[in-house]
This record gives structure tokens, sequence and C-alpha cells, in this order.
């Protein structure tokens, strides 16, 4: 009886060990293999740039309190508040040391697709990967480019800190295999045309707006069903507005109305962009004109919510 | 006929600010989103002749930068001490940080007084001065302002 127990339990820690290895590999870092990231070619820098604001690289990774041109040193320090600790934004200046300047396009393009680290562990999701997974390598390859040409910074940001057990990070794993996709985010019609479809990319992409516009759960994933429908505030008081065409406000905006914000920061009426939205829109004033056109198009085409 | 415009611009401005004094306390939403609002009849009135939706007018041009000077300059008034709570848009930052959001009211006052010196001669003119003046607003919106929704 006692043998028939010890088996019996044998059995179950050879359940446990082979399931914990099962769900260890289920989730892993998948990172590209290097053969995906050959031959993308020399990196076309003004893309690179436009690339980059449209990213917003400068909110998070520029130096906190920083102004003009100083942002462009993308030295990391900013200290971001999240429902699940504080994250230390790093330095991503090319500084060999400090920073990406050592760095293969293979080992950027992995953390920005698929958040994946050199060194090979997950990347906590404060950085946005799970959009950036839409970009094309094209754009991966000129935006890290360009951040090559940028001021080197030796500074060297905090750790995370993270209460249990959000510090653990191989459960960002479990994290990703729930969350982290690079499908589309809306269904649109069959037949949308070119502009609706590069708003997409766009948005959905670099341009991450999803990742304060849409509502999460408690575990920080987002509530696809209410895509870019508002949400709270990550940074503190007040609302991050709907921006599909059922919103209160937004919606009755035209095409054009919204190039315009994005291009000016005037409402309509003549208000004026405001809170986390105003160093949005100073980024994406960068961008050429077709292209915010091209964001203002997908949001009059996404789903009413 | 221009005689005409610019009496019906001061009849109007005069009924707004008469509105104002008497529909608005001070130091309410209403009050500081009715100064505000004056502020952006004058962006869009300079938007519209930037756009060459309506033809260059030094008096107009005139007319709204003079509101945006004035209306800035008294602005702060509305954001007393007491004031600090009812209004939902206010960040609580205005009287934390009071200095540098009055510093920011005067920019903008003396921003618009310096174009007043020197106005624009022309529709690109006019885009360049919306250009410069809007940083004030992003930058003060962005510091002290609470998106409601």
């Amino acid at each position: 009886m006692f043998r028939r127990f010890v088996r019996f339990l044998l059995c179950l820690v050879g359940v446990f060990v082979i399931g914990g290895a099962v769900v260890y590999f289920i989730t892993a870092p998948n990172a590209f293999p290097e053969s995906h990231w050959a031959n993308l070619g020399e990196p076309d820098l003004k893309n690179g740039e436009m690339v980059f604001w449209t990213g917003g690289c400068v909110s998070c990774h520029a130096a906190p309190g920083s102004e003009g041109d100083a942002k462009l040193t993308l030295s990391g320090g900013l200290a971001l508040k999240s429902p699940f600790g504080t994250f230390h934004v790093p330095n991503i200046s090319p500084d060999e040391k400090a920073g990406i300047g050592s760095w293969t396009v293979a080992q950027f393009g992995n953390a920005l697709k698929r958040g994946v680290a050199p060194n090979g562990q997950h990347l906590y999701p404060s950085f946005p990967y799970n959009s950036y997974a839409r970009m094309s390598d094209k754009d991966v390859n000129d935006l890290f480019g360009y951040l090559k040409t940028l001021p080197k910074s030796t500074n060297v940001a905090p750790a995370h800190e993270l209460p249990f057990p959000y510090n653990i990070r191989l459960a960002l794993g479990g994290w990703k295999l729930l969350y982290f996709n690079d499908e589309p985010r809306v269904a649109l019609a069959a037949n949308v045309d070119d502009k609706i479809k590069r708003g997409r990319y766009l948005v959905e992409g670099a341009g991450h707006c999803g990742e304060c516009h849409t509502p999460r759960d408690s575990l920080g994933g987002f509530e696809t069903a209410k895509w870019l429908a508002g949400a709270p505030n990550p940074e503190g008081r007040g609302r991050i507005p709907n921006i599909t065409p059922g919103a209160k406000t937004v919606g009755s905006w035209s095409r054009e109305d919204i190039a315009n914000y994005l291009e000016t920061g005037f409402t309509p009426d003549f208000d004026s962009a405001g809170g986390s939205m105003a160093e949005v829109q100073r980024n994406l004033a960068h961008l050429p004109k077709p292209d915010l056109e091209a964001i203002a198009a997908y949001l009059k085409a996404v789903p009413d919510r | 006929m221009r005689l005409k415009a610019i009496t019906a611009a001061v009849l109007i401005a005069g009924l707004g600010v008469v509105g104002v004094a008497l529909a608005a306390e001070d130091g309410t939403h209403e009050a500081r989103a009715a100064l505000m609002k004056k502020v952006g009849g004058a962006a869009g009135a300079m938007t519209a002749i930037a756009k060459g939706e309506k033809p260059y007018d030094a008096e107009v041009v005139k007319a709204a930068l003079m509101t945006i000077s004035e209306t800035a300059k008294v602005f702060p008034d509305q954001f007393k001490p007491g004031t600090e709570t009812g209004d939902k848009a206010a960040s609580p930052k205005i009287w934390e940080d009071h200095a540098d959001f009055k510093a920011r009211a005067a920019k903008l006052s003396a921003d618009a007084d310096k174009v007043l010196a020197q106005l624009p001669t022309d529709a690109a003119g006019v885009g360049g001065v919306l250009k410069t003046l809007g940083g004030n607003c992003g930058g003060c919106h962005e510091k002290f302002r609470i998106k409601t929704e």
C-alpha cells in the first residue's frame, strides 16, 4: 500500500515537472531567427526619423524635464508609475556601454517586434512592443539607423521597482500567451482604400495609440472589444478619450478635422490639445500630411464604440 | 464697409465680456472656459486667414491678437486661492506651481503683444504667428489641464 502511494506521489511529481517544462517552453522568449534580419540593406534615415516621431520614442526615453533638441538624447530615466509597480525607462542612446550602441539590428528588431531583450529575456510590455509588433522590418531597420545618429548618453537608469509577482520576468511568457499578437486589432471592411490601410498600419503599430486609448483588464491586457474607446488616464486624473466614430466629441469630427488637429493641436472649435496628448501631437506634427490624413481615415473607419 | 465689420466685432466682443460677467461667477469652470473660448475664437479668426478661407485683414488680425493679449492677462485671476475645487478640468498643479501657471499666461500675453508691434502682413505670416502662439496653448494645457472626456 505504501509502495503504491509512493508511486502515486512520484507520478504526481512527474506530471508537475513535465507540465512545468511544457509551460516553460510554450512561454519561452520567441525571438525571430538571425536570418530574419539579414539583407535589410542600408537604412533610410529620413524614413527612420518619421518612424521615430510616429513611435513617440522621446516621450518615454528622453531625460525627464528635457525640452527641444535636448529631447533627442534618449538617456532614459523617466519613472513610469503603473498598477504593477514603477518602471524605469532605459537609455536607448547609441552609447556602446549604457545604451544600444553595440546592438545589432536583429537585437533591436526582436526587442521591438517580439519583446525579447538581447540577453534573451522577456521585456515588460510597458515598452509597447505589443503594438510595435506590427511595424515592418524595413521601418524597424530605418528607425535603428536613425537612432544611431542621435547623441550618446552614459546615463544608466535604475532597475524596475515591481512588487511580487510582477517582478518575475519569466511570467511575462504567460502574459504574452494571453495578450501578445500581431494580428489586426479590429475588422475593417474587405475593400478599404489604401489610405485607411496606411492609417491602420500607423495607428495599430508604431503609433501605438491603443496603449492609452483602449481600456485594459486587471492583467494589463487590452479589452479588444473596446478598441480605442477610451480609458482612465494612466498618468493620474481624468480620462483618455474615446476616439472611435461613436465618441461624444471626436465622433463628430471630419477626416480633415482630425488631420488638422494632429498637425496643429487645434480642435475644430479651436480648443487646444492638452495633458499627455499635447506631446503626442507635437511628435505627430513631424509626419507628412498624407500620413496624418491616413490616421484620420482609419479613425473614421474603426467600429463605433 | 470695414467700419461696420469692426464695430460689429467690438460690440460682440463687448457683449461677450458683459455676458461672462453676468453669467459666470469668478473662479468657476464656466468663467474660465468662457475666457478660453475667447482665445479660441481669436485663433479661429486668424486660422481662417492663414488658410485662405477669409481674405487677409489687418484689423481682424489686430483684434484677434488684442483679444489674446488681454484675456491671457486676466486669466490667472480666475484661479485665486479658494477656487481649487469644483472644476474637474483644473489640475491641482495650478496652485502647486502657481508661479509657472502665471508665468505662462504672462508669456502668451507678451508674445501676442510682440506680434502686435510687428503685425504679419499676409496669410503666410499669420500662419507663422499661429504656430508660435500655439506652442503656448499646448504647453500650458499639457501641465495644467485635465481631460474629463
